[in-house]
């Protein structure tokens, strides 16, 4: 097994809040691996530190055998990282496929005045991306929607919609934020199916945050636990279900209670 | 379809060049001036468009780009002898003194010139966002009028630039407009386009999409900013005296109007409000004079069509964020679309 992605007891502390702690992740090529905890426990906080968004405040962060901590967010993509947002980010005002398209500029090879000008490099790139959009789309199903305006597609459709976006910069490492959120268990079930299909299909590596334990339990290799920043458990679905620091974290019990 | 629209902007094109071809023989100076006017108008809104309407950058800097046109153009078309008698008070410098052009590499030099200070100004500048961008910014074109008017032996200070050689007409004016809705419309159709419009929509989303944050924002200012050193030259030229205190505030103002009522990010919405605006602008100029009603004489205040104008655009602010045409863009299977609904004279079969 390669690791491709691992964190040196990254932190990440806003003034006097520690958001997360000494966090040491180990994702191995081709894993889905689940970050879970209760609401302010320092996910997405994590998230954005890999990603770049946040630079760590101590530790390191490497992906692909290569440094990565403190790159700007743009440059970690290019290395093979996408990611979705817990609050939607799509680029609201654009068409379905645009969103999309703008997701391959980063291979775009054409300077920018062949581009301007529409030169045959640019063009043969330009025609490879809007057939790779469109796949992306028939793939996810949203291809009937390709020139509506992205917030006009309803909520589990943008979900979506930010899931194509993210794997048309053709990432080895796709984080995913909360993907269920707000999704009926049936929709709920089919994410999961489909959240394996991906993986196998564009051979990617997932780290996922989500509190729908059935999607959490059914997918993830391993999971990492968080609670006020600090990782309180590591393993298979198995043994975090029956860890007795994660039941409590979640059911709010306190030792002294 | 296809065959219809290239025919119907075949015969679109052909229509305006008649129209020019009129207004160059038939009109008179001061309607011709106003026509350039417009031309110009639409080159610098497209270029302030660019920046603040595409890509979402809180720019005021204009004034600042367009007087570093302004006199590039003017230096470099002014003959030796007319340099010599305008620098009266304090010799030009020597190396610009015998420089001489014509009025193309003229206007490609004005608008290298400025792309290059844009590209100065860009790289601690487009760090800052939002209102700060706009503080800078507003800053650096303050700072541009104060340093041409101290530069006594290049700019020639406060005294300005006269007799510069009037190149602009309205083929020239035109030919810059058409150009540059060209370029913009390739421009925004290409994928560095849509990068622009990320960022304008989610700087967060489009750096996460591995779009480059500096480099595209800094592209898209140093293009508008090339563009609109042309524009400041081909006003420059059009009118043939220029001082530093032209470029204040207002002009930068005057450039937004357009923008805002035309619509941010919308290459149609410009081209139109460029023409209402400035022909605009010349209409009420009677605002600014003393009006005579015969019986009573209503003293003129100097400045207010631009309050009315100011007014005008706190209300598109207020009422129409989107201005005339939002984002949309003109296209031919709109338009007809739109006067079918508008008169529908088909015929109606029976049923
Ligand atoms: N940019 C920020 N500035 C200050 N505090 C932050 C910032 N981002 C997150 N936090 C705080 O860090 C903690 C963890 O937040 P977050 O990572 O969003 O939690 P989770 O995703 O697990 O629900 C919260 O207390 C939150 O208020
Ligand atoms: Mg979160």
């Amino acid at each position: 097994m390669t690791l491709l992605l691992k964190t040196d007891g990254i932190t990440m502390k806003f003034g006097g809040l520690t958001a997360v702690k000494d966090l040491n992740l180990e994702i191995n090529q081709g894993e889905i691996v689940a970050l879970i905890g209760p609401n302010g426990a320092g996910k997405t906080t994590a998230f954005n530190m890999i990603t770049g968004v946040y630079k760590p405040t101590e530790g390191k962060i490497h992906f692909s055998k290569k440094d990565i901590t403190g790159l700007k967010p743009h440059l970690i993509t290019k290395h093979g990282m996408a990611r979705t947002f817990q609050n939607i980010r799509l680029f609201k005002e654009l068409s379905v496929m645009d969103n999309v398209l703008i997701a391959n500029h980063l291979h775009l090879k054409a300077s920018y005045l062949e581009s301007i000008l529409h030169l045959p490099r640019y063009r043969q790139q330009k025609n490879a991306s809007v057939k790779k959009s469109e796949f992306l789309l028939e793939r996810l199903g949203l291809s009937q929607f390709k020139d509506e305006k992205a917030s006009s597609l309803p909520y589990g459709l943008q979900r979506r919609l930010e899931i194509a976006r993210a794997l048309a910069t053709d990432p080895k490492l796709l984080l995913l934020d909360e993907p269920a959120a707000g999704m009926n268990p049936k929709e709920t079930d089919d994410l999961t199916h489909f959240i394996k299909e991906i993986r196998d299909e564009f051979q990617l590596t997932i780290l996922l945050i989500e509190h729908h334990m059935s999607v959490v339990m059914g997918i993830s290799d391993r999971i990492y636990v968080l609670d006020h920043g600090i990782t309180i458990a590591v393993g298979n679905p198995q043994s975090i279900q029956n860890d007795q620091k994660v039941i409590e974290a979640y059911l709010g019990v306190s030792e002294d209670a | 379809m296809k065959r219809r629209n290239l025919a119907l902007s075949i015969i679109a094109i052909a229509l305006l060049l008649l129209f020019l071809i009129f207004a160059d023989s038939s009109l008179d100076s001061y309607q011709k001036r106003i026509l350039n006017l417009c031309a110009i108008y639409v080159i610098l809104g497209l270029s302030m468009n660019l920046i603040n309407g595409f890509t979402g950058l809180f720019s005021l800097g204009h004034a600042g780009f367009m007087a570093v046109g302004a006199y590039t153009t003017a230096l470099l078309t002014m003959s030796p002898a007319i340099k010599e008698q305008t620098f009266y008070l304090e010799p030009i410098v020597a190396p610009l003194a015998n420089l001489n052009m014509p009025f193309l590499p003229a206007l490609l030099m004005a608008g290298i010139l400025s792309a290059f200070v844009a590209f100065i100004i860009g790289a601690p500048v487009l760090r800052l966002k939002g209102d700060y961008l706009a503080i800078a910014t507003l800053g650096f074109s303050e700072i541009i009028r104060i340093i041409f008017t101290n530069t006594q032996s290049i700019t020639n200070g406060s005294l300005g630039l006269k007799s510069i050689p009037p190149h602009t007409n309205l083929w020239w004016s035109f030919g810059g407009a058409a150009l540059t809705v060209i370029f913009m419309v390739f421009l925004i159709k290409s994928s560095y386009g849509k990068a622009f419009k990320a960022i304008r929509e989610d700087e967060i989303a489009a750096e996460s999409m591995g779009i480059g944050l500096f480099k595209h924002k800094m592209l898209s200012f140093v293009t508008g900013a090339f563009i609109a050193g042309v524009g400041g030259g081909l006003l420059g030229s059009l009118l043939g005296a220029i001082n530093p205190n032209m470029f204040r505030f207002v002009l930068t103002f005057n450039v937004l109007l357009v923008i805002v009522l035309g619509g941010m990010g919308s290459i149609t919405g410009t081209v139109i409000s460029a023409f209402v605006v400035t022909s605009g602008l010349e209409y009420l100029r009677f605002l600014d004079e003393t009006i005579d009603l015969g019986f009573i004489e209503i003293p003129g205040v100097a400045g207010l069509r631009m309050v009315v104008f100011a007014l005008l655009l706190m209300m598109v602010v207020v009422f129409f964020r989107n201005g005339l045409m939002g984002t949309n863009e003109f296209s031919w299977d709109k338009l007809i679309s739109f006067l079918k609904r508008k008169f529908p004279f088909k015929k109606e079969v029976g049923h």
